[in-house]
């Protein structure tokens, strides 16, 4: 399950990365393997999205969350 | 001064680096440019209790030394070069209390620099509210540095860190958080050994990021590839390896000096607010409404302000021609350096108050949320969800939107940005279309309520939209970057807005412009002054015997004389006989060598075509005259033909020239000071000049 599949209300466990350059950005933003992720919103026009994680609101792009596999 | 002290801030972005910086140094900030690059350099001077004054020196906000945007490259530049001079004393760490976990990611990178640092721990307040409870003193024993807790915008806990820095140690106190040799340890040998390089964490930044750094020799790039071939160094993974290992540091140091209280079910104040802005329907109604709100203020709030200070000019002009002698330096003064002048000044109202409304914006957490909004559609032509504010500013006035680009942090996306606003009809085009549009287009309704001449300004400012998306998708595939487009960004909580801060904004970008563009508006004007002034010699002294004859000064009255005067002196004046000169060039377009001439001193600013047309034409320009600059101007018959100059066809083509040239030096200047090159301006210059080109002669040849 990819990040970008969860809709908003629902929640994950961040498994792993598939893309190097693209983990150690999000890594840098906090998210990190073991981390737990909320869907908060998606963008009215279906990109980007919002999600909480590590206690604050980040946005990211929904092919950048397609990188993000769930536990 | 060799006794001040450099501090450098360094912080995540929305950690309150930029608001502390402000507390701390106030007005005696300087705003300049960092060595060989465009990103802004913020320094100031603030006094500490010892009597001692630091110097203090904002860096780019970052999350990590790897760095996503030009700026962010500037903070390694500046931490890793010894001989710099912006190279600190003393690290003044700016952290988030609300969000520390993914601050001290940075602050153990920065730490490991062995430059002595200390923490000032911000937003204190809203880490409480959040119902996070730091124990700050054993974080400090944990981390071998001084924290101060402060809350920049209430301007609590300033004093202590004042002590702090002026207490603060030359040397290194911070315990070191991750084992950094064990990263690479035969690289991070070879590159300590050869370069000679103190320390470990500095060796490894080195091989990440020597391409980049500005101060190594060109051997010593050439020493670091070698060594990074000869150990098979795989950047990325060790990227990846290393903040891995930082966060599990942090993750110890955290576990038992912050505990978190909050009920994670609780909705937040944040969340709420954007459940609203956010809104699919409402979302856009709002963002619309203040966009409409913050068009109708830079044009409706600054007439009054722009007004007073035309009519200050003009009480000047009017002393200058009581006091100054007549002659040839009182033309130069009131007419090229006074005229000048006030062409820059009466630009900051509208200065001020878009930067008004961006920095409240902005300071509220506002624009992040327009960027997750817009960013689908902009990103389809090339430009970023950030992109938006600058063009609806580019309706009123291009130059401070131009300014407003430097929200965006991805270099391509900025510059096309830049490049795409003059594009949008700006106010000074107005004048422009009213006069063309009510010579040419009936004053009639169709349908009994659709005016054809709003119609008509209406198809103008849609065009100027459709063009500026059209040129944005062609940049986007002419343009290379060699930086991926991120937008993992940070939504910030919601909050007031500082309103110091909002004036401060106002205060430097108007001192910006002013000083900046400035100096080459005024010379532009006195360099058009001259032109429009002066002639080939024999041919005004010529032209001042003819009038002063008796016979003339018998049949006219004197008003009329001396406007006959002007009017044949700007035909024999070299601006006149430039005008003739592209009369061939433009000719095709349907412009005669008079319009030629317009185009010429229009080129200070658009809205000076009229008050051109209105002298060769010899009509007084203001605005209650403009009824009669029109009547002039459509009763001008061509000499040749005896046919009207300006039809239909010639009025439109003139129109669309005006839609797409780049006719005004103020813009030149604010896009030569903002991209701190010629390149990007003559590449602009060239480009709308081409296209208006193109674009008039294909309506003139259709209308002809």
């Amino acid at each position: 399950m990819k990040l970008s599949q969860l809709e908003p209300g629902q929640s994950g466990i961040i498994k792993e990365f598939t893309d190097l350059e693209m983990s150690i950005k999000l890594m840098e933003m906090g998210c990190l393997p073991g981390e737990s992720i909320v869907v908060e919103r998606i963008a009215p026009l279906g990109d980007p999205m919002a999600i909480t994680v590590s206690g604050y609101s980040l946005s990211l792009r929904k092919h950048e969350a397609s990188t993000i596999i769930m536990q | 001064m060799s006794q001040d002290l450099k501090v450098a801030l360094v912080g995540n972005p929305n950690s309150g680096k930029s608001t502390l910086f402000n507390v701390l140094t106030g007005l005696s900030q300087k705003i300049g440019n960092f060595p060989g690059v465009t990103v802004e350099k913020k320094e100031g001077f603030t006094k500490l209790p010892d009597n001692r004054s630091a110097r203090i020196i904002d860096l780019p906000g970052t999350y990590s030394f790897y760095p996503k945007s030009r700026d962010e490259r500037i903070v390694m530049d500046a931490l890793a070069d010894k001989t710099s001079s912006v190279h600190p004393d003393l690290i003044v760490f700016v952290a988030d209390a609300s969000n520390l976990k993914r601050n001290l990611l940075l602050f153990s990178q920065v730490a490991d620099l062995r430059i002595p640092i200390i923490i000032a721990l911000n937003m204190m307040d809203l880490a409480s509210q959040a119902g996070i409870e730091i124990e700050v003193d054993e974080l400090a024993l944990k981390l071998g540095v001084q924290i101060v807790p402060i809350s920049a915008r209430k301007g609590e806990g300033i004093d202590q860190l004042k002590m702090a820095i002026s207490q603060s140690s030359s040397i290194p106190t911070q315990f070191s958080s991750i084992d950094v040799p064990s990263l690479a340890p035969d690289l991070i040998h070879a590159i300590r050994r050869d370069l000679n390089i103190p320390y470990p964490y500095v060796a490894l930044q080195l091989a990440h990021q020597h391409e980049q750094l500005s101060f190594l020799s060109s051997e010593q790039n050439k020493r670091i590839e070698e060594i990074k071939s000869e150990f098979s160094f795989h950047s990325q993974q060790s990227q990846a390896t290393e903040t891995i290992g930082r966060y599990n540091f942090i993750n110890d140091v955290l576990f038992d000096t912050v505990k978190l209280n909050s009920d994670p079910g609780k909705e937040t104040m944040s969340n709420r607010i954007d459940n609203i802005l956010t809104h699919r329907v409402f979302g856009f109604v709002i963002f619309f409404a203040i966009l409409f709100l913050i068009f109708q203020s830079i044009f409706a709030w600054s007439e009054y302000p722009m007004s007073l200070i035309e009519s200050l000019f003009v009480w000047m002009t009017d002393i200058g021609h009581q006091y100054l002698p007549a002659g040839a330096f009182a033309d130069l003064m009131i007419d090229g350096v006074l005229a000048g002048l006030s062409g820059v000044l009466i630009f900051i109202p509208q200065i001020a108050i878009l930067f008004a409304f961006i920095s409240i914006l902005e300071d509220t957490g506002y624009m992040s949320r327009v960027t997750f909004m817009m960013d689908k559609i902009m990103r389809k032509v090339g430009l970023s969800g950030k992109s938006i504010v600058p063009m609806i500013g580019g309706f009123a006035c291009a130059v401070p939107s131009i300014m407003s680009t430097r929200n965006i942090e991805n270099w391509k996306d900025r510059m096309i940005t830049i490049m795409v606003t003059p594009l949008i009809a700006c106010s000074a085009r107005l004048p422009v279309y009213t006069l063309l549009i009510s010579m040419v287009v009936p004053d009639q309704k169709v349908w009994g309520f659709i005016n054809m001449q709003g119609i008509a300004l209406m198809a103008l400012y849609v065009l100027s939209i459709i063009s500026a998306i059209v040129v944005a998708w062609v940049m986007k595939v002419i343009i290379k970057s060699r930086e991926r487009g991120y937008f993992i960004m940070e939504l910030p909580v919601y909050r007031m807005p500082r309103w110091n801060n909002v004036l401060l904004t106002m205060y430097k970008s108007v001192k910006a412009f002013v000083f900046e563009a400035g100096k080459i508006i005024i010379a532009v004007s006195i360099v058009l002054w001259v032109l429009s002034s002066y002639g080939p010699s024999g041919r005004f002294d010529a032209i001042d015997e003819k009038y002063s004859s008796v016979t003339i000064a018998q049949e006219y009255p004197a008003d009329d004389i001396s406007r006959m005067v002007s009017s044949e002196k700007l035909e024999n004046s070299y601006a006149g006989l430039i005008g003739k000169a592209i009369e061939p060039v433009i000719k095709p377009l349907g412009f005669d060598w008079k319009i030629g001439i317009a185009l010429i001193t229009s080129f200070a600013a658009r809205e000076v075509f009229v008050g051109t047309m209105a002298t060769i034409y010899s009509v007084e320009a203001d605005d209650s005259n403009l009824a009669s600059v029109r009547d002039k101007m459509l009763s001008a018959e061509n000499p040749e033909t005896g046919l009207p100059v300006f039809t239909v066809a010639v009025a439109f083509s003139l129109m669309v020239f005006y839609a797409f040239a780049m006719q005004c030096v103020s813009t030149i200047a604010i896009v030569y000071r903002e991209t701190k090159s010629w390149t990007w301006p003559a590449i602009q210059f060239a480009y709308m000049t081409t296209l208006a080109y193109i674009a008039s002669l294909i309506v003139y040849q259709l209308l002809k």
